[in-house]
């Protein structure tokens, strides 16, 4: 048999390699294959695709810039820095490429009420948007924890009409927040769309969301060229499910280019408190897809910890899965600290204020900038801003 | 033959439907779940699911999430409910279906749990995600046909996915009686007989309803044209409010009887 070839659709069952799958209840299964051939038929006509371009460009403002972060590049005295500005893409982050195009498809599949989970928010806020913009019913489940730590989103999306579901079970973060919306989906799936927000969850849901959130690269991989003359050296990206690096990986895969990928490490791997899901997990299924997760030896998910509410998840996208088995992406993780850390760094001397799952690939690039030579370029993917974020930050630095 | 098919045949001489009931192992700790266990047989439950706990059951609602958390903190795993599976065995002659999710088998190794199941006296799993699509990765390392794979049927699985899932399928089949997740209340009995009929169509496998249904009431009418009902929130319930109540098994007994009755019904 051929190995899987990365970077192509999954499999029949929407399998990458050994990871994917539908891993779900009878009940969601119709659902499931409902949404996978409305995706794969809709997804590639035309007139969706012009829509969705339109709306990506006049309502979204992409394409979003590509800077180099000159003062950075100077001050770490290594490789150059661009930063990919998904902070400037409408609501302030990556996340609107996603919820733009599933509620697009919403709209043709005849559904009208959306339901999405959410951890840090964005994912929520972006949803909450979409749903504003074309006159649906919206429904967000968000953990009580992440409620807490996130406030500002939280009235967002109350303002753009969107209901808040507090979500007490377990932790009270992402998780248990994916958990209750495919609770709430079971019971609603005739006239309910799930806008999942990560390259995470059953078959379609990882390549559909990769699929929107291609355009983050194919966006990227012009404007370096444009700008240098050339493809550049390495892409970092944080990852927590993982859209977001998915999104600037995948239009680079056949080029010779590094990636990295980098995860919470929380207080520390050590600690046990981290959300370094494919650094420190192991194969198991969790959210209806085969893929590493956090668990202990009995199969039980365990608790992920990261100061980024985004990136506090012990699952990650399958595809991710596969790209760490091929060695195509190697994955790193920095702890809650040195995020902060690059978090200010940025602050200061770019005057971009980054969202904390962002500020983990700044750290990172500034670990590699410094170890590599001037002539060398690293592409990061800015994926959301930080606003967000201050409450948290303010109490960590006081 | 084995217990399942042999239950449902007695079942059948009798002119009885099968009562199937759902707990979780180990809530509110092993020692009184075994103890309500052995109440419920005595009171002439035909069939046990016994629930392995697990984190995340997005399957279950508050009711069996709460109990699955009770249980985990009792550190009960796949090898406590095997444990537990065989103790059983000892005490009662009904079919015993271990009702999972996939990630605690997986975590076991699916070819060592099919052997320590069949070991410990379990005849039957039923893995709430795991869809025929799915399910070949686990059974291609069974060495045997031994252990009964129940399914899920959805009000949600049109007719022609029915036959696949049915197909796919032995000891008896079980028909999801709402769209949504375990709990009590919203049930559609003439839904649910519908669903019923239109299964019989390709299948031969016993047909039991389950999800929402928690009163007399409720089996008297899914019995009159299903072969048996499925009972889990309305037991947990129970449980979870007497929990520290000495009499717990004595009122879950009197539970099975109220619910064993109305399958005694003959058409």
């Amino acid at each position: 048999m051929n190995p899987f070839k990365i970077g192509s659709r999954p499999d029949e069952k929407g399998h990458f390699g050994l990871y994917g799958g539908r891993y779900v209840a009878e009940t969601l299964m119709p659902a499931l294959l409902e949404l996978e051939e409305a995706y794969y038929r809709i997804g590639p006509d035309p007139t969706f695709q012009n829509e969705l371009n339109e709306l990506l460009h006049h309502y979204a403002g992409r394409p979003t810039p590509l800077f180099h972060a000159k003062r950075l590049s100077l001050r770490l005295d290594g490789a150059s820095i661009f930063l990919k500005r998904e902070d400037l893409a409408h609501t302030g982050a990556h996340k609107i490429n996603n919820t733009l195009g599933q509620a697009l498809l919403a709209q043709w599949m005849g559904k009208k009420k959306l339901i999405a989970e959410t951890g840090a928010g964005q994912h929520g806020v972006a949803t909450a948007t979409v749903a504003a913009l074309f006159g649906m019913e919206c429904r967000i489940f968000m953990g009580t924890e992440d409620i807490r730590r996130q406030a500002a989103n939280v009235l967002r999306m109350k303002l753009l009409g969107a209901e808040v579901i507090p979500v007490a079970s377990g932790t009270g973060t992402l998780k248990d927040a994916m958990n209750e919306a495919m609770r709430f989906w079971v019971g609603a799936i005739r006239d309910t769309f799930y806008v999942i927000g990560s390259v995470a969850g059953p078959h379609p849901y990882p390549v559909m969301v990769r699929d929107f959130q291609t355009v983050i690269g194919k966006e990227a991989r012009e404007q370096i060229r444009k700008q240098t003359g050339r493809l550049p050296d390495l892409l970092i990206a944080c990852v927590g499910g993982g859209s977001n690096a998915m999104g600037l990986f995948h239009a680079f895969i056949d080029d010779p280019v590094s990636m990295v990928g980098v995860e919470a490490a929380g207080k520390g791997i050590k600690t046990g408190k981290h959300a370094a899901t494919l650094g420190a997990g192991s194969v198991g299924v969790l959210h209806g897809s085969k893929s590493y997760v956090l668990q202990d030896e009995n199969g039980q998910i365990l608790e992920a910890h990261s100061i980024s509410a985004g990136l506090d998840y012990p699952g990650v996208g399958p595809e991710h899965s596969l790209l760490k088995d091929r060695k195509r992406v190697r994955y790193v993780a920095v702890d809650d600290a040195r995020a902060l850390e690059a978090f200010q760094t940025l602050c200061t001397l770019e005057g971009i204020i980054p969202a904390l799952e962002s500020s983990h690939a700044v750290a990172w690039a500034m670990v590699e900038a410094r170890r590599r030579p001037k002539n060398e370029q690293i592409l990061v993917n800015l994926s959301g801003r930080g606003d967000k974020d201050l409450g948290i930050v303010t109490s960590h630095l006081r | 033959m084995n217990r399942i098919d042999k239950a449902f045949e007695d079942l059948k001489s009798r002119g009885e439907k099968a009562l199937v009931g759902f707990v979780t192992a180990g809530d509110p700790n092993i020692s009184a779940s075994v103890e309500i266990v052995t109440a419920m047989v005595e009171s002439g439950l035909d069939i046990l699911e016994l629930g392995v706990p697990f984190s995340d059951p997005t399957a279950d609602g508050p009711v069996i999430q709460r109990s699955s958390a009770r249980a985990l903190k009792n550190g009960v795993n796949l090898k406590t409910v095997l444990d537990m599976t065989r103790t059983l065995r000892k005490i009662a002659r009904i079919p015993i279906i271990l009702f999972s999710y996939y990630n605690p088998i997986l975590a076991y190794d699916s070819g060592t749990f099919y052997a320590d199941a069949l070991a410990a006296g379990a005849d039957g799993v039923l893995v709430v995600d795991l869809p025929p699509e799915e399910s070949i990765e686990m059974t291609a390392r069974w060495p045997g046909d031994a252990l009964s794979l129940i399914r899920l049927i959805a009000p949600t699985t049109p007719p022609e996915r029915m036959s696949r899932v049915a197909s796919s399928a032995s000891g008896f089949l079980y028909l999801v009686s709402r769209t949504g997740v375990t709990g009590t209340g919203g049930l559609d009995t003439d839904d649910i007989r519908k669903q019923t009929e239109s299964l019989r169509a390709v299948t031969r496998l016993p047909i039991c309803g389950g999800f929402g249904i928690s009163t007399a009431d409720d089996v008297a009418a899914i019995s009159s044209f299903a072969d048996g009902v499925v009972i889990g929130s309305a037991f947990e319930d129970l449980i979870e409010k007497n929990s520290d109540n000495p009499r717990l098994p004595a009122i879950i007994a009197e539970k099975v009887k109220t619910f064993k009755e109305p399958t005694k019904q003959r058409p």
